[in-house]
């Protein structure tokens, strides 16, 4: 286990293996998009109370899921980075914030179109969407520090600390429906006893999930290749790299 | 890479005391705040006057069933809430949003006259977290079965 690691800890070892892998990744979100989308749009029968427009959750909900899971893989990344001082730690928290963000942004926006129809309202301050939006200002917060500090090794630890942090922060999202009263309802598919959700309608939105996670495993990897790049541009493998795609 | 040493653990400890600390702090103000953080309160916290008098805050709770009643004239409607343990009547004159019907769950936003009526100035529908096809719910209908709500429980 930690051989493997200590080997991809080293940045060549890492940017090759991204290389490889990142098409296949690639090919396996296309798929799993295409069934997700297949499946929630056209197979999944429209719900008996919101008709067609239910079927926003299967953007909403692997969004605002995932907004939760990128800010655990920048906070983790983040923390190795401060203890074993991985470089490859840093670039991997560094790629996740910008995607993160999107992610939130992504969750805020479908569920304020759906909330215009359902609720009567595009926004409330309830404990939810209060939570979510503070999580896309860690996330632009987190952005905006590293690119304030010039120092990269500087960057990357402010940026780790702020997002160890802003972990609090996670568990307040995930159980704010079930701590305070909220406008927004409570979980339909994480609860104790079997999901509120037909079946027919919560195969589509695993899928999604799926394909959501996929999608930023493959991004992931893109941008943690064009940060690795970056960082080692003044070691000689590079710049081997580098004179190989000249030629 | 993985190997601890002295100046690994103490960053390691320092990471997880700040982790805990933020986690022990942030959960000493919420439980300062947490009457603050409620989005509304239920018609047995209005009973038991926890609610505010003398300012606007919301009311939750599900339309009781056969008490909705519509002006002719106007856009006024009343209807009862409940929390299952105590009523409160609803004015209200505006807008309905689409999912408003009887035994729905409703927020509604105003404030308490003295005669315990509320007077709401915007009413929100609050969804519940069961979807399900027509059919399903059909059939649940038929059988006689409640569509399981846990979402405006009663507060105690």
């Amino acid at each position: 286990m930690f051989d493997i690691l200590d080997k991809y800890g080293a940045p060549k070892n890492a940017y090759t293996l991204a290389c490889t892998l990142t098409p296949w990744f690639g090919w396996i979100t296309a798929a799993l998009f295409v069934a997700g989308l297949v499946g929630g749009l056209i197979l999944a029968p429209p719900d008996y109370e919101q008709g067609e427009s239910f079927r926003i959750i299967y953007v909403h909900v692997p969004s605002a899921w995932m907004s939760l899971f990128v800010y655990m893989v920048m906070a983790s990344a983040g923390a190795m980075g401060l203890v074993w001082k991985v470089k490859v730690a840093d670039a991997i928290a560094r790629s996740c914030a910008p995607m993160g963000a999107w992610f939130t942004f992504l969750a805020l926006a479908t569920g304020s179109l759906w909330g215009k129809p359902m609720w009567g309202t595009w926004w409330v301050w309830d404990a939810r969407l209060t939570s979510e939006l503070i999580l896309l200002f860690l996330y632009l917060g987190y952005m905006a520090l590293q690119s304030a500090i010039d120092d990269r090794r500087m960057a990357a630890r402010a940026g780790a600390v702020l997002a160890l942090v802003g972990v609090v922060n996670i568990p307040i999202i995930h159980y704010s429906v079930e701590w305070w009263s909220t406008l927004h309802q409570g979980p339909t598919v994480s609860k104790f006893d079997a999901p509120s959700i037909h079946i027919s309608m919560l195969i589509p939105l695993l899928i999604m999930t799926l394909a959501f996670m996929s999608y930023f495993a493959t991004i992931l990897m893109v941008r943690v290749r064009g940060e690795i790049l970056d960082q080692e541009r003044n070691t000689s493998w590079v710049r081997k790299l580098c004179e190989k795609s000249e030629a | 890479m993985f190997v601890m040493n002295p100046k690994r653990r103490k960053v390691l400890f320092t990471i997880i005391f700040i982790v805990m600390g933020m986690g022990l702090a942030t959960a000493l103000a919420l439980k300062a705040f947490q009457e603050n953080l409620l989005y509304f309160y239920s018609p047995m916290q209005i009973k038991n006057g926890e609610a505010p008098t003398n300012r606007a805050f919301r009311i939750g709770g599900l339309v009781v069933d056969g008490s909705v009643q519509r002006d002719q004239q106007s856009l006024v409607v009343s209807f009862d809430l409940t929390d299952t343990l105590y009523n409160v009547t609803v004015n209200y004159d505006g807008i309905l949003p689409d999912l408003f019907s009887e035994g729905q769950g409703i927020v509604a936003n105003g404030r308490l006259d003295e005669d315990g009526i509320f007077k709401a100035t915007q009413v929100l529908a609050k969804h519940d977290e069961n979807y399900m096809p027509p059919e399903v719910a059909q059939a649940l209908a038929d059988a006689g079965a409640q569509i399981p709500t846990d979402h405006l429980k009663a507060q105690k």
